[in-house]
């Protein structure tokens, strides 16, 4: 088997007063969409941000591209190739649209540059003067995107991209992660919307309190509506 | 009084007070110097630099040694004391980085308990009494403004000041570097997870902020004289200013800058009895119509 772009074994990792993953092992191969579904308060942000270094693992190993990336520092490992997509999308609510993005931008060669976003993301470009907080959730949502893409990584997490977003917007934003897998991204799609996730993803992960009860591949997991009620306490796929 | 009768008040007041007003324009530009300073560290750091008056002093010592002292120029002067500053500020952050995870009291004390180290060399090495230092020659002249004369040197500190405020503001506004500090000010993990190395930001505000209060102190020696107090004096109203004018914002520094400077000077020759009282007077008006400071945000 090919080691997997990210590897992530054993991980524990918590806050000051509480331990919130209790060895978490996932992982991400090149190219691959892997969703993490999950209840509310599971730690699947913690995860998430555990990865980027925004949170310091107690123990375990985060490996990506083979490197050991617990215990560096997010810029550090931004550099490295993870962007993050965070959830309540953070955008700079007094920055312009423009410069959200220029701020996330590394070049490489044949990467995505200011132009190819704005082409992907018309809107960003009619919206390119505004500042982040006169946009619309869906469209905070595709600036997240926007400076995700031009951080030109190579994986992307996304935390719950469609949370609070009007049905018409998460079906955009779907249309756009899927667009971007159709060009082999690879990322981590944490997702609480069902539907979405088994659209966009590969292989499905749930998490239960700080642990990874299930995997399976999207086609499995589909042919087994009982492990989605039995782990989620959601309704018919 | 009917607006004729305050437009007919206005040059009179003018003309009695022009000295004055002149004279709080030019200390409102000094405070300036200090105020964007702590401002633009608390909004990006949330420490409250109470070393920075003691940074103000030393640095108008620094200048006053090169200057008086070794008798070398102004211009020379000045560039050793805004060094002087900058390294101030890189030190501080160091000084600062262990305990950046404490709150802003434990912070607070810190730099407050460098504030006395700082200023008790400084008495060792310059003693108590007061020291000036002499302002350029080109400058030792009076300018004539609306009939009256006046000293050039003042009018030029007003003039640095104020063009100081504008690069500022447009650096911060406009550019780049100054797009990463605002995002930093909002969201500094989000920054960072866009590859910014944030530590390096903050090192280079404080930098920039201690050399601005550095480069005041020498700007201001020839008005206010060198001596032990004056550092808590121009801590304190800088203080006052960006609560005035709203923490983190540029415009509102100049603008706080302006309204203590004005206090200070026309208030002291308008009501003298009140003065003293003036100060803390303006600041709970402002505060008690508007809480977050004339051009605060939230
Ligand atoms: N900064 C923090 N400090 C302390 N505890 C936290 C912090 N962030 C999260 N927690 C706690 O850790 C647990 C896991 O939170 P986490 O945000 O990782 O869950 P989540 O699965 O992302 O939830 P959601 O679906 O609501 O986003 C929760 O109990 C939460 O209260
Ligand atoms: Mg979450």
């Amino acid at each position: 088997m090919s080691e997997a772009l990210l590897d992530v074994r054993d991980l524990r990792a918590g806050y000051r007063r509480s331990v919130v993953l209790q060895g978490v092992d996932l992982a991400v191969r090149e190219g691959e969409v892997v969703a993490l579904l999950g209840r509310n308060g599971v730690g699947k942000t913690t995860l998430v941000h555990s990865i980027m270094g925004l949170v310091r693992p107690s123990s375990g190993s985060i490996r990506f591209d083979g490197q050991e990336l617990s215990g560096r520092t997010p810029d550090q490992i931004a550099r490295r190739g993870l962007a993050l997509v965070p959830q309540g999308r953070r955008i700079f609510s007094r920055l312009s649209v423009e410069e959200n993005l220029k701020l996330a931008h590394r070049s490489r060669n044949g990467g995505h540059d200011l132009d190819s976003v704005y082409e992907l993301l018309p809107r960003l470009h009619e919206r390119r003067r505004h500042r982040g907080r006169q946009l619309s959730g869906g469209e905070q949502q595709m600036l997240a995107i926007g400076r995700a893409l031009l951080a030109n990584a190579r994986l992307v997490l996304f935390d719950e991209p469609s949370e609070g977003l009007a049905p018409k917007a998460v079906d955009q934003i779907a249309s756009v992660i899927a667009g971007l897998r159709e060009q082999k991204l690879s990322a981590l799609l944490v997702e609480q919307n069902l539907h979405v996730a088994l659209k966009l993803a590969d292989a499905v992960n749930v998490m239960t309190k700080g642990e990874i009860v299930y995997r399976a591949t999207v086609d499995e997991f589909r042919s087994d509506p009982k492990a989605a009620r039995a782990f989620l306490g959601v309704g018919q796929v | 009084m009917t607006f004729a009768a305050v437009g007919a008040a206005l040059p009179g007041l003018l003309n009695e007070h022009l000295v004055s007003i002149l004279n709080g324009l030019a200390v409102g530009m000094l405070l300036f110097t200090m105020a964007v300073g702590l401002s633009l560290i608390f909004g990006l750091m949330d420490v409250l630099n109470l070393a920075h008056g003691a940074i103000f002093l030393l640095g108008g010592y620094v200048a006053f040694q090169v200057i008086v002292g070794e008798g070398q120029s102004w211009l020379a002067g000045l560039a050793v004391a805004v060094g002087f500053g900058a390294v101030a500020g890189l030190a501080l952050g160091g000084i600062l980085r262990p305990i950046r995870h404490r709150g802003h009291l434990d912070q607070a004390l810190l730099t407050l308990g460098l504030a006395f180290v700082l200023s008790d060399l400084a008495t060792i090495f310059w003693g108590s009494d007061f020291q000036t230092i002499p302002s350029p020659v080109f400058l030792q002249r009076s300018v004539e403004v609306l009939g009256q004369f006046y000293p050039a040197y003042r009018l030029a500190v007003m003039g640095v000041g104020f063009a100081l405020a504008v690069v500022v503001y447009l650096v911060v506004e406009r550019t780049q570097v100054g797009a990463v500090l605002r995002a930093a000010v909002e969201d500094r993990a989000m920054v960072s997870a866009l590859g910014i190395n944030v530590g390096r930001v903050m090192l280079a505000v404080l930098a920039l902020g201690t050399a601005l209060a550095s480069f005041g102190g020498v700007i201001g020696a020839p008005i206010l004289s060198l001596s032990p107090g004056v550092d808590a004096e121009v801590l304190i109203l800088a203080l006052i200013v960006i609560v005035i004018g709203g923490l983190g914002s540029i415009p509102g520094a100049l603008v706080g800058a302006i309204v203590i400077g004005q206090v200070q000077s026309l208030g002291t020759a308008l009501v003298p009895q009140v003065a003293p009282f003036a100060l803390f007077g303006a600041m709970v008006i402002v505060l008690a119509v508007r809480p977050e400071g004339i051009f605060g945000s939230r």
